[in-house]
């Protein structure tokens, strides 16, 4: 017995860094902004006076609310799904024994060591309309005037495409890491079998690449569309949740910290969108992974 | 030679139509060179149609780069390749009429076994009723039918394998090439597994290479035994020619446990050769002048193995298990009949028979 309790001790006291962190850094802020989101409060969290759990209510039923997650959904309907595609092109085509693919690799992956803010500021300079290099370019013009006039980021209708644009660029070197990584982990017997069998490139692709890729390919999808559900920076630097006033690229976490949100100066309000992201995150991350486990080959 | 079944008529056949001797490989002058590594050196190799030739080597020998030649999955740096009279270096696998077995057995682990099994001819566009048709057939033969069901890691070593054979058998291949197909197998089975890759063979009426470092698989199934060694064809042969008359002293050495004795030039006779004997053919005789220290004794039961030393050579000496053994630290009379020695040239290392 004595020599059980002095085993229970010294793991409190091995658990305990990590504990106090946990709780310091994660519950503590978890259950203080469930209990600010009941609360209208000033912008420093004070002089708050409660509403209940009804404020949960009321956010979720508000136009604003309502319409944010439309944006942050359609944000990750644009970005998620080309960016899952470009990855796996890029990946597939520089998995091959060629000269100078090395070269294509440190530059397909290179986006992983830029920021968001920088990513960010290329893209605005890119597609600025009157000096931006993509927005000058005369066939595109031609093809899609809007990048001219008024300016891709500065058009409701195609804003939330030019975010998405520099969003999916920036995490395309994620996205080509880990993917090439999975195709290198696919044994070589399984191309060369089929191949001897006669089934082509595409064939192979279909049913080799793609299922034994399917663990990464899943993996990928759920990082990029929480990143989707999670992006400021590239909101905040290219359209500030404009062009107002249709709010158009105004997407939940913009709806909580952005410059021009309705909910900026109320740290009640501004945590009552935050827990809901969080649910809402945590509900599509759980049926991603079980709707897509079961289609999914995890190995032997 | 006719091919002992007939091939369904409603499959779209787009492999080239073979002529003659239908599954006869032919190799000419192939070498391959991996960078600036020769992995195959010259080999020319004739396959007859419904042999079991054996690729036999240690590894890195070349002997899967020969194999994986012939089944397209390398091009020769220089030589052709013939399946039938046609050259076909330039001819893709699928259209070269051969199906590959691989060591790992490379099976889909997202199909059934169903699914994997159907999968050549699924590629070759055979209607859904056929591919079942034949995937059950050759599950059926295989003792599969039970598992079609099943995913490749929900079976055993030995039940994967046979479903990569039953993929390969649907194919109905003018030849099979086999990589290893037993290496990750245990004991027990790899015997069970050889005999029946025997009677398969027996009963396809194709012709098989199959690559092994193994020389109890090579001896046991082989119709004829090509030798390899560094990149080079040693000799080839059937199992007991391989064995009772090796071409080089390579061959002498790695056929066999254990291995031939070789003795240097003129320690046994005058001849000016290499001297090569069994150990099962040297015999202990307490009344030879010739004297060796007895160094190891391995007792195995069925047989005694003696290590001894004859001045600085080692000399393995096989004796029946119930033969009297002498003991560790023992002085032996060595006896080394001369019909049963085999002369090596020093210099080039191959046989000579006078």
């Amino acid at each position: 017995m004595k020599r059980r309790r002095r085993d229970a001790v010294l793991a409190l006291v091995m658990l305990g860094p990590s504990a106090v962190i946990l709780v310091a850094f994660v519950l503590y802020p978890l259950a203080r902004a469930v209990w600010l989101g009941r609360q209208r409060c000033d912008a420093r969290a004070q002089n708050c006076r409660t509403n209940g759990f009804r404020q949960y209510v009321d956010v979720v039923q508000s136009r604003e609310f309502q319409h944010s997650l439309w944006v942050t959904v359609k944000f990750a309907l644009l970005t998620v799904p080309v960016g899952v595609a470009l990855g796996l092109g890029l990946a597939v085509l520089a998995d091959r024994h060629l000269r100078g693919v090395g070269f294509f690799r440190t530059v397909f992956s290179s986006t992983v060591a830029t920021s968001v803010a920088v990513a960010s500021l290329m893209w605005l300079f890119l597609l600025q309309p009157s000096r931006g290099v993509l927005a000058n370019i005369g066939w595109l013009n031609q093809l899609a005037p809007v990048i001219k006039r008024p300016g891709l980021l500065n058009d409701a209708g195609t804003a939330l495409s030019g975010v998405a644009l520099s969003s999916v660029w920036a995490n395309l070197g994620f996205t080509f890491i880990v993917v090439t990584a999975g195709l290198q982990s696919i044994p070589r017997e399984l191309h060369e079998s089929a191949y001897v069998d006669g089934a082509g490139p595409w064939r192979r692709f279909t049913n080799v690449t793609v299922p034994m890729l399917s663990p990464t390919l899943v993996f990928v999808g759920v990082v990029l569309t929480s990143r989707a559900f999670q992006a400021y920076g590239e909101i905040d630097l290219l359209t500030k949740g404009g062009p107002v006033p249709q709010d158009s690229t105004s997407t939940l976490t913009y709806l909580i910290y952005g410059s021009t949100s309705i909910a900026r100066s109320d740290a009640g309000l501004q945590s009552t969108v935050a827990v809901l992201l969080f649910v809402v995150l945590l509900v599509l991350s759980v049926v991603q992974l079980r709707g897509l486990e079961r289609r999914v080959h995890y190995g032997n | 030679m006719s091919r002992a079944h007939g091939r369904p008529e409603t499959r779209t056949r787009v492999a080239i139509a073979y002529c003659g001797d239908v599954a006869k490989v032919r190799l000419d002058s192939i070498t391959k060179i991996f960078d600036s590594v020769v992995a195959v050196e010259d080999v020319s190799l004739d396959v007859g149609d419904h042999d079991f030739m054996i690729l036999l080597g240690p590894s890195g020998c070349g002997k899967s780069t020969l194999l994986r030649i012939i089944a397209g999955l390398e091009e020769p740096t220089e030589g052709d390749v013939y399946i039938g009279d046609v050259k076909v270096n330039e001819i893709e696998p699928k259209l070269r009429d051969v199906a590959m077995v691989f060591q790992s057995y490379a099976l889909y682990p997202h199909k059934t076994v169903r699914a994997n099994i159907e999968f050549p001819l699924k590629v070759r566009g055979a209607p859904k009723a056929e591919r079942a048709a034949e995937a059950a057939k050759a599950a059926e033969s295989l003792g599969l039918t039970e598992y079609l069901d099943r995913k490749p890691g929900q079976l055993s070593g030995g039940q994967r394998q046979r479903v990569a054979l039953a993929r390969a058998i649907v194919r109905r291949p003018a030849v099979f090439c086999m990589d290893e197909p037993l290496s990750n197998l245990d004991a027990k089975l790899r015997s069970e597994t050889r005999a029946e890759l025997v009677a398969l063979h027996r009963r396809l009426a194709s012709t098989f290479i199959y690559v092994t470092h193994d020389q109890v698989e090579a001896m046991t199934m082989g119709t004829r035994v090509a030798v390899m060694s560094r990149g080079e064809l040693q000799q080839v042969g059937t199992p007991q020619d391989v064995y009772s008359k090796p071409a080089t002293v390579f061959v002498a050495e790695f056929i066999g446990t254990p291995p031939m004795n070789i003795f240097p030039v003129g320690m046994l006779d005058e001849s000016g050769y290499l001297v090569g004997i069994r150990p099962e053919h040297v015999l202990v005789d307490s009344a030879s002048p010739v004297r060796a220290h007895v160094d190891v004794v391995e007792h195995l039961g069925h047989e005694t193995l003696i290590n001894c030393r004859l001045g600085d050579t080692r000399v393995m000496v096989r004796l029946g298990g119930d033969e009297v053994a002498p003991c560790v630290g023992d002085d032996i009379g060595l006896i080394t009949p001369v019909n049963h020695r085999h002369h090596f040239d020093a210099t080039t290392q191959r046989r000579v028979d006078e």
